[in-house]
């Protein structure tokens, strides 16, 4: 009886409790920057494409909801071709940003994604497009790796000597 | 003789001579490995194999040695977990890395990379090296490989293969210590024509596939299928890989009897033929596409009041050309070879039946320590059988090491005990090969004397054999410094074959390797024959081109049904244009466009060979299944169902009662008794392991669910194979397949094309699980043959005429792979050869405009001087546009002509 009575005071006491619900849409929970949500391909401080399409992101997926083709452009830089997620077979697990070597897919606290007509949830690279960097300001991966682009030649990455000509008499 | 071996406590049984390292891999362990190859032998240039070797189970410090410079020993101790060895190993890898430029993301051996397999299999994870990475330019290596030297370890194997294997002399090591570069002088094609093989040989991305990078995909997203090489007779083993219905690449497939480790440029690059923008995809009626039905409705009109013989083909699979043969019927069912070169393939099956020398493999060649080369330019006809014989003139070198105890493993000992010594390898062609500087002696003959010097060294061999009379003393002492070279040797190898259109230099060839055989040595004879499937199909038998002409002429047929074949590269243009002008119906099947297709009433699209399956016998009888990679798309359909859906609207006759590929291949087995053991060259599609078909994709293939949500979002149901055992799919069986099932090679731990050690019963011996493919031709025990044929009359120069034979280019005179993108960038325009005392005699200079007169036709095009041809000779490449319709050889007339090029 004593227990019975109890419970029910407690409960009572939640009528004067802080409200754990939110009245949504009207308003918004916050939601870090490292939630889940939609998924965005950044560019880099340069302002081009960091997506090297190395295809990382699309083996990482477990329900295999990426798609890609690499393309390259004149003078040897990587780019996708095409970029495609079906999100309406993602479950914003992370992986593919997790498996990304250039910090050019990232998840975004935008969950907002529900349509009428599934198609529209095939999103393609222009739909995942933004024009900044995202989380990771600052990084470039074609300044850190060795492969030579047009504006960055051999030896210009970090770390790098100046390229050795074999035919030098020098030892 | 076994001994035995304690590893980390373990004892195990190995074979004494071995290396630790091939004896570890062998029995399984991971250990890694850079500069070794089981094909290159050892160096000991990266010291990356190191183990701890122990005096005895008593001795707890023991030493490190390398695992590839250590012979096998009895009673010998050893870990390969120690503590100082892998600390050692992860040590050698950081160092390594130093230089490594942090580009894996944008490398395209990512994913199938050596370096990175054997990265994570020592553990080094993180880089401490604080200093700077040395960087290279990288050079234009031609349209098959990329070059990107940054990403160099210097593990030597590349300069090894191409110079040392395959005997490229434009490629090597320059400068010094950490700076060495591995490339050309300049920038420029790599000319060898093993130059793909780089590409697999290479632990890591400095070499990668040029042609796969246009449309690159990794290789956990390639769905792969085991086929077999379409473009010469040999039947190399090659994987096929594909993505998005798109063919991609094709790798090698390990076969230890046949191609080993190593494939031909054409071979690996010449598959872009598939997947033109310009192929047909639809059947066409007069130029116009139709659809199936209206086809079939139309084939309902022609068929039933025709008159049709069937026109085979050497390049289409056994089961398509028995399909045809079942349509038209056996006596209506024509080769579509010429009548001369059906006659030269029958021979070389008799001789290989009846005869007592059997035939080579490529294994075999290698092991071979005399070889003569009859007639054959091996580099152009036959590329994989001269990287064999390059082997095989390095016999000497290890007969010479073996008497110094150095085992034949050890690469540079080998090299450096033999020098310069090599085993006989003689070489009669009408022009000069790549294999002459490896040669012997030389002799530049045209083909009648080619076949008498056969004849004159199997008269030097056994005094039965057939004389000839009216050589010239010089002439039979060659042909004795021949004999005997080869009398000395236990297993010579005699290489003949069709391509100079002679009979006289094959019926030499047989004579003396069977004179051979009665002094009691293995000799052994390696025919070449044109096309992948040319003895297949003259072991099926029926008539020949000459015959269906004959046949349109005496008014007795009015329709071909003419399968994946082009008749003008096998007869005159004028005969064949004559024979088609007076048909009434041409229907067509073949995958790519051609002339005689341009003319076709119908033209069905047919399956090409990474659509299809079916049956391919190579040179030596062996009969091999090729698998689809992808199903057919459109309008496509393989030809052996066109041909069952012809035989359904024919109206007279039995129906073609077959369901799936099994039912052709048993059916032909059942009907052709020289064909019945084609269907153990592969398990039918009933095969299963645990009850499930075997995955064409790896286990990671990605984008399952979104490569098609651009068109729907239904996510299609992967294609049946109700052909094969193997599934369009990435599920089913997960164990390794049988050798002539694996779709591609992976293993824990081994995503590299090196993950082949984990399929071998042995490192670079056989692979596990029964034979690939089965021998159709068997030789009768009691072979004693008498001699075959008569020695040919010399050649005789004529005044204003001169002997033309075909010449081949690797690049250049195969059909198909004269398609493929990047082979069709580097070929060249086509030019009639002649010996230079004859062109200066008739005014003609290098590059001048020539008339060639042959036969009927006329040609014109420039001349080129080539010194090596015998006076009165001259040679023209063949297989090419301008070339085709043309009967080599043949006396020609040439002389110089007005205008420019």
């Amino acid at each position: 009886m004593y227990s019975l009575l109890k419970t029910l005071w407690l409960i009572f006491l939640h009528l004067f409790h802080r409200r754990e619900t939110i009245e949504y849409p009207e308003r918004k929970a916050y939601l870090a920057p490292r939630w889940r949500g939609r998924i965005i391909l950044s560019r880099d401080p340069d302002g081009e494409e960091r997506c090297v399409a190395c295809y990382l992101c699309a083996v990482a997926c477990p329900v295999d909801c990426i798609a890609l083709q690499k393309g390259e452009l004149p003078g040897g830089r990587w780019y996708p071709e095409y970029f495609r997620i079906n999100f309406s077979r993602c479950i914003f697990c992370g992986y593919c940003e997790d498996a990304c070597p250039t910090y050019a897919i990232q998840l975004t606290p935008d969950f907002e994604m529900s349509e009428y007509d599934r198609r529209n949830l095939v999103y393609e690279k222009e739909d995942l497009l933004i024009s900044g960097v995202g989380k990771y300001p600052g990084y470039s991966f074609y300044r850190v790796a060795g492969l030579a682009i047009p504006g960055k030649d051999k030896g210009q990455a970090e770390n790098e000597e100046p390229p050795f000509d074999p035919k030098t008499l020098l030892p | 003789m076994a001994v035995t071996l304690t590893i980390d406590g373990r004892a195990f049984q190995v074979e004494a001579g071995d290396n630790l390292l091939h004896a570890c891999l062998s029995l399984g362990f991971n250990l890694p490995y850079f500069c070794w190859h089981p094909a290159l032998g050892s160096v000991g240039a990266c010291r990356q194999c190191a183990v701890k070797q122990f005096r005895d189970a008593g001795d707890h410090a023991g030493r490190l040695v390398m695992a590839c410079m250590t012979p096998v020993a009895d009673g010998m101790h050893l870990s390969i977990e120690d503590g100082e060895a892998k600390s050692f190993r992860a040590s050698v890898i950081e160092w390594l890395m130093t230089n490594h430029p942090h580009d894996c993301p944008v490398c395209p051996e990512g994913g199938e990379c050596h370096l990175q397999d054997m990265t994570v299999m020592t553990g080094h994870v993180r880089r401490r090296y604080r200093f700077h990475k040395r960087t290279f330019r990288n050079q234009y290596l031609g349209p098959f490989v990329a070059h990107e030297m940054n990403r160099c370890i210097a593990c030597y194997r590349c300069v090894r293969f191409y110079r040392d294997y395959a005997g490229g002399q434009d490629f090597d090591v320059f400068a010094s210590h950490r700076y060495v570069y591995f490339g050309r002088a300049e920038d420029g094609r790599l000319e060898n024509e093993f130059s793909g093989n780089l590409v697999e040989i290479c632990p890591t991305g400095v070499f990668t596939d040029k042609p796969l990078g246009r449309l690159y995909a990794r290789k956990w997203d390639m769905a792969g299928a085991p086929s077999v090489c379409v473009h010469c007779g040999l039947g190399c083993n090659v994987t096929v890989n594909a993505r998005a219905g798109h063919l991609r690449r094709l790798l090698n497939r390990y076969h230890h009897q046949i191609n080993g480790y190593f494939l031909c440029d054409r071979g690996r690059f010449g598959h872009g033929f598939a997947d033109l923008p310009e192929r047909i995809r639809q059947p066409l009626r007069q130029s116009h596409p139709l659809t199936r039905d209206a086809t079939l409705r139309h084939l309902a009109g022609i068929l039933p009041a025709a008159k049709p013989i069937g026109i085979g083909s050497p390049r289409a699979s056994l089961e398509a050309n028995f399909a045809l043969r079942q349509l038209v019927g056996p006596d209506r069912f024509h080769l579509g070879l010429a009548a001369e070169e059906q006659r030269l393939l029958s021979l070389i099956i008799d001789i290989l039946q009846k005869g007592p020398a059997p035939a080579a493999t490529l294994a075999d060649a290698e092991q071979a320590d005399a070889v003569l080369v009859l007639g054959e330019d091996l580099p152009n006809t036959a590329p994989r059988l001269a990287l064999a014989l390059r082997q095989a003139t390095r016999r000497q070198a290890f007969a010479i090491a073996g008497r110094l105890g150095i085992p034949s493993w050890l690469d540079n000992a080998v090299r450096d005990a033999a020098q310069q010594e090599k085993s006989p390898l003689f070489i009669a062609t009408l022009d000069a090969t790549r294999l002459d500087n490896l040669a012997t002696a030389v002799f530049r003959l045209p083909d009648m004397e080619v076949a008498r010097l056969g004849y004159a060294i199997a008269q030097a061999i056994d005094d039965d054999a057939p004389k000839v009379s009216d050589g010239s003393a010089e002439f039979l002492s060659q042909a004795q410094v021949v004999a005997q070279a080869l009398a000395e040797a236990q297993r010579p190898l005699i290489v003949a074959g069709t391509s100079s259109g002679s009979r006289a230099v094959i019926e030499a060839a047989a004579n003396l390797a069977w004179a051979l055989c009665r002094r009691g040595r293995a000799a052994q004879l390696s025919m070449v024959v044109p096309e992948c499937d040319s003895l297949g199909l003259a072991l099926m038998g029926g008539g020949n081109l000459a015959e269906a002409f004959a046949a349109v002429d005496a008014g007795a047929v009015d329709t071909f049904i003419v399968l994946e074949n082009d008749l003008y590269r096998r007869a005159e243009r004028s005969a064949v244009d004559a024979c088609l002008n007076r048909l009434r119906h041409l229907l067509v099947i073949d995958h790519s466009s051609h002339q005689t297709a341009a003319r076709a009433e119908i033209f069905l699209p047919a399956a090409d060979f990474a659509e299809s399956d079916g049956t391919l016998v190579n040179n030596e009888g062996r009969a091999q299944r090729f698998f689809s990679v992808r199903p057919p798309s459109g309008g496509i359909q393989e030809s052996w169902r066109w041909l069952r859906d012809m035989a359904a609207v024919r109206h007279e006759g039995e129906p073609l009662p077959w369901r799936q590929l099994d039912d052709v291949t048993a059916a032909c087995a059942k009907a052709l008794p020289g064909l019945s053991d084609i269907t153990n060259a592969a398990p039918g599609a009933g095969f299963r392991i645990a009850g499930a078909k075997i995955p064409r994709q790896p286990q990671r293939y990605s984008g399952r669910t979104a490569l098609h949500a651009d068109r729907t979002m239904h996510e299609p149901k992967p294609a049946e194979d109700p052909d094969t055992p193997l599934a369009y799919s990435m599920e089913g069986a997960a164990t390794k397949p049988p050798p002539s099932l694996i779709p591609f090679v992976w293993a824990p731990a081994w995503n590299s094309v090196q993950a082949i050690n984990k399929f071998q019963q042995e490192v670079g011996g056989p692979l596990r699980g029964g034979p690939a493919g089965s021998l159709l031709i068997h030789r009768s025990r009691q072979a004693r043959r008498t001699y075959l044929g008569e020695v040919p009359r010399p050649f005789a120069p004529r005044r204003g005429r001169w002997w033309i034979e075909p010449l081949y280019a690797i690049f250049g005179s195969e059909e198909l792979s004269r398609m493929s993108a990047p082979i069709a960038e580097i070929l060249t325009s086509p030019t009639v050869a002649l010996p230079p005392a004859d062109a200066a005699r008739l005014g003609i200079t290098e590059g001048a405009l020539v008339e060639l007169r042959l036969g009927g036709e006329i040609r014109r095009m420039p001349a080129t001087l080539h010194p090596a041809l015998p006076p009165g000779t001259g040679g023209l490449l063949a297989g090419t546009p301008e070339s085709i319709g043309l009967i080599l050889p043949g006396w020609g007339e040439i002389k110089a002509c007005e205008g420019t090029p």
